[in-house]
């Protein structure tokens, strides 16, 4: 803890040769990076270095068990052995039916379905991160790490594009829709590795896009660190989808900082679902800035003997006749904890906002623990904003409804939780990613079963 | 719709005055462990409460400011510049005509002999830091209800003095429950024996009447088993140009199925700082009950707790927050449950104007192991002008299952749809507005006695004024 820049093996020896040592992990994988890049990665490193570690006593940590946040075990993450790529490869099953697929392991690019002739004919973009910001340098330098975070976690945004080498950038042209989802698989594999999983969404103007991201780790019981940002950018008129799907293993620590920017009379959706991880932390935040911007900001996290999951969510209006609407379920069991700081932020002259926010936990046992702070801060005028968060347990008539019926009472409390958490799920356009979610869902059901 | 006008220019009939001030005592201005020993002299406390403020005044140097969450207003109060004790030097008095005319002309504007009269078991207001006039009922010393400033509660009755003080709101709770523990001066302290139940509500006035003067009163209420008490404090202040701190400390205890309700209405000046701890202990079966309404000021934190100590205990915070132009409501409430079955309500209700702030603040906390605790809280912040603010940030903890937490909180203007179709009816926007204003908070001010309801009302169109237009 009180040595930060211990993250990686190859850490900054007393007076760090920032230079080096970057080079040296960015040259592990035989890319050749373009300078800017190096040069930004660099001074991403000395920011790092110069931001505090986040304490309790920070509003935007409170709660969070920030003893945690303990990097020094974690080493630079390198290829994989052929072999384990191809397991790799044939684990990660998604949707049958995709636009397109990246798959990284360790953060190294593993393999791609390439995207259809007409799509790409189209100028529709989805590559690794390493190939992009050199074949299209101008559009990725444009939007690449140009949010702030903001939520608490600058410091771990730092060190995350101080140590980015892979990731996704997929660009979307004006008026072009893709009906398929777009898939990417991040898998944690070697021990203790550290990855810095990067995407970044393009949508021009009037666009259709849908991606979902698996993360994921090959051993269930391995430890690792996964720094990730995700930045949507959604143009006038566009419509993003964006889940990640987060199946960590149960040793993993994890943050991922998603940032998205939704513009005039855009619509965005983005879902989170929090399956894995020991420590899975999530700032969300939207930023509405065009007017009839429209951000759904949904959520579902399943804790588990001692998983802890922190989300801190923003709803950023700063333009007026903006919508936006946030939902985050969790069920709790074991000795499992859940924070939720949110806050919905009204900005001066943003009148005629909509804003809503809703938490909703489910304890079901003795032991969880949920701690919930739903915020507004109301700057402007005319406007419709409303929060609620409750806390409670399964309802003993519907369970004893299901008993009545013969339904054991395992398979019962699943139903009840199951049904609990499909509000959520529900709000997905697509049936098919609704199923492949709840299909997540119920594997780690079947592991706690087991 | 509503226009925008933030020069608010408010009138306040009750509490824009002051008469020229003849202190005997005065601790000079700053803070050091002289002015506590000068406190202590003057006061002639025992031993035990010299240590107390001494101890309590080395907490407050070290505590640093909560800014980190708080306002940063807060630094704008120099320690260095306030006076913190003051003193006519007159005993408390039992009978109105003991009582200095300046002081009775004050109180006279206030409205209190004849409500004392017609409605009040007694009167304790505190004119500064001393207590000047004090009276109870008849009726109520018979029935062994101890009714006297906290000064000589801490004499007369130390062995229920002490057990209780300081236990309900430690001194280090924060800097500013400790820099009231330094140098509190002034307060009530009241005994209810058991299964006494006092019909009419105890009622205490405060002003401050000094500028630079800090006001570090520190109530203790015991309601002994089975006993009931409702007490009601008002405060107004005479407008000043230099910030003024109001620091107060209330702590009540209720036993073993007591029931407590304290009732605030508070119109401080809009260069006062108010920062007030505020906290009940409910045993088994008891209940607390806040009512707090805070108009004026410059910055009030305030966030009334509850803690439910007992099986089946109560908590229960109503709250109305008015912030005016310039005005920052930073108020709240705190519950704790700590035993099976207790149950918690908060009400909350804020009204922001001009460029006026309220805040919600609130702490749930239900730790692990009980079962069949229940809370509600409802938030609802209206807004008036386009540059008004208001946030809420509650934080809940709930660990375990058998227990229900619900938050809810919404944020809404007056309806022009309203507005309009009042002034069909021949009203002027500014009285549809009040109209508005007034049914929004209703279901509230009801909870109140009837007399404070009136003045309530009677405030709140004050701070309408020039709102619209």
């Amino acid at each position: 803890m009180s040595n930060p820049s211990a993250v990686l093996e190859a850490k900054p020896a007393v007076e760090p040769e920032t230079a080096a040592i970057l080079s040296g992990i960015q040259n592990r994988g035989d890319d050749k990076l373009p300078a800017w890049f190096t040069d930004q990665q660099r001074a991403a490193w000395t920011q790092f270095e110069s931001l505090p570690m986040p304490a309790r006593t920070d509003q935007a940590w409170r709660f969070s068990t920030v003893g945690a946040l303990d990097l020094a075990p974690f080493v630079a993450a390198r290829p994989l052995s052929e072999a384990d790529g191809r397991e790799v490869l044939e684990r990660s099953t998604g949707l049958d039916e995709t636009s397109g697929r990246l798959i990284f392991a360790d953060d190294h690019f593993l393999e791609r379905d390439a995207l259809s002739e007409k799509l790409r004919k189209a100028g529709v973009i989805f590559q690794p991160l390493e190939r992009a910001m050199i074949e299209h340098e101008e559009l990725f330098r444009r939007h690449f790490m140009s949010q702030p975070a903001t939520l608490g976690s600058a410091k771990f945004a730092a060190l995350h594009e101080a140590f980015v080498r892979s990731g996704t950038f997929l660009y979307v042209p004006r008026g072009v829709e893709v009906q398929l989802p777009l898939e990417t698989f991040h898998w944690l594999h070697a021990e203790n590795a550290a990855i810095f999983p990067h995407t970044l969404v393009v949508a021009e103007e009037l666009s259709k896009v849908t991606l979902i991201e698996h993360f994921r780790s090959t051993d269930r019981h391995r430890p690792g660190f996964a720094c990730g940002v995700n930045d949507l950018i959604v143009g006038a008129g566009a419509k993003v989808t964006y889940i990640c799907a987060q199946d960590w293993s149960d040793k993993t620590l994890s943050i991922q900082i998603n940032d998205t920017t939704v513009g005039r009379d855009a619509t965005a959706l983005n879902l989170h679902l929090g399956l894995g991880g020991k420590y899975s932390r999530l700032e969300s935040l939207s930023r509405l800035t065009g007017e009839g911007a429209h951000s759904d900001m949904l959520a579902v996290a399943i804790g588990d003997e001692t998983q802890e999951f922190d989300a801190r969510t923003l709803q950023d209006h700063a333009s007026p006749h903006t919508f936006s609407d946030l939902l985050f379920k969790n069920a709790l069991n074991g000795h499992s904890r859940i924070t939720f700081g949110g806050l919905i932020r009204v900005e001066p002259h943003a009148h005629f906002t909509d804003a809503y926010q809703k938490v909703r936990n489910l304890l079901l046992s003795d032991d969880a623990e949920a701690n919930s702070m739903p915020g507004l801060e109301i700057l402007a005028d005319n406007v419709k904003c409303s929060h609620g968060a409750t806390s409670g347990q399964i309802d003993e008539d519907e369970m004893f409804y299901l008993l009545a019926r013969g339904i054991p009472a395992s398979v019962a409390r699943q139903l009840l939780v199951g049904g609990f958490l499909n509000e959520v799920l529900e709000r997905l356009p697509d049936p098919v990613l609704v199923a492949k979610l709840e299909e997540l869902i119920a594997e780690k059901f079947a592991r706690r079963a087991r | 719709m509503v226009k925008q006008n933030t020069t608010l220019d408010i009138e306040r009939n009750l509490g824009n005055f002051a008469y020229p001030e003849t202190h005997t005592h005065d601790a000079g201005v700053g803070l050091t462990e002289k002015t506590i020993h000068y406190i202590s002299d003057v006061k002639q406390d025992p031993d035990w409460v010299r240590e107390f403020r001494l101890k309590a005044y080395k907490t407050f140097m070290s505590k640093p400011m909560p800014t980190h969450w708080a306002s940063k207003d807060l630094e704008a109060i120099v320690f260095d510049n306030i006076r913190y004790y003051l003193s006519g030097g007159t005993q408390a008095k039992r009978t109105w005509e003991d009582v200095p005319e300046d002081v009775k002309r004050t109180f006279e504007r206030l409205g209190i002999p004849e409500q004392e009269r017609k409605f009040l078991a007694g009167v304790e207001a505190q004119f500064d830091s001393e207590a000047v006039y004090s009276n109870i009922k008849k009726a109520v010393g018979e029935q062994g209800v101890i009714f006297v400033g906290s000064a000589d509660g801490l004499k007369e009755h130390p062995e229920i003095f002490r057990k209780w003080f300081g236990k309900v709101i430690p001194t280090g709770d924060n800097k500013f429950s400790a820099l009231n523990s330094a140098v509190f001066s002034g307060g009530s302290f009241i005994y209810v024996p058991p299964g006494v139940k006092v019909k009419h509500p105890l009622q205490a006035y405060f002003r401050i009447n000094a500028e630079n003067f800090g006001q570090f009163e520190r109530t203790l209420i015991i309601c002994d088993e089975g006993a009931e008490l409702t007490y009601m404090e008002g405060c107004t202040a005479p407008k000043f140009n230099t910030a003024t701190l109001h620091s107060a400390v209330v702590e009540l205890v209720a036993l073993k199925g007591a029931k407590i309700q304290y009732i605030t209405v508070q119109n401080w000046s809009n260069n006062v700082f108010n920062l007030v701890t505020k906290r009940g202990l409910a045993h088994e079966e008891a209940e607390v009950k806040w009512i707090d309404c805070n108009i004026g000021s410059r910055l009030t934190m305030k966030y009334p707790g509850v803690v439910m100590k007992g099986r089946k205990a109560r908590g229960e915070v109503i709250s109305i927050a008015l912030a005016g132009d310039g005005q920052h409501q930073d108020t709240g409430a705190k519950m704790v449950h700590a035993a099976d079955e207790t149950t918690s309500n908060i009400i909350s209700k804020s009204i922001s104007i001009g460029t006026g702030r309220a805040t919600y603040r609130g702490l749930v906390h239900v730790p692990k192991h009980l079962k069949n605790c229940k809370n509600n809280t409802e938030c609802d912040a209206l807004l008036i002008n386009a540059n008004s603010r208001t946030d809420t940030y509650p934080a809940i903890t709930v660990r375990g299952t058998g227990n229900a937490v619900q938050h809810e909180a919404s944020v809404s203007q007056v309806s022009a749809e309203q507005i309009f179709y009042m002034q069909q009816r021949g009203l002027t926007e500014a009285q549809a507005m009040s109209l508005s204003v007034n049914g929004f908070v209703n279901d509230l001010v009801r909870q109140f006695p009837m007399e404070y309801s009136v003045e309530l009302k009677r405030l709140i169109e004050l701070e309408m004024e020039g709102s619209v237009g």
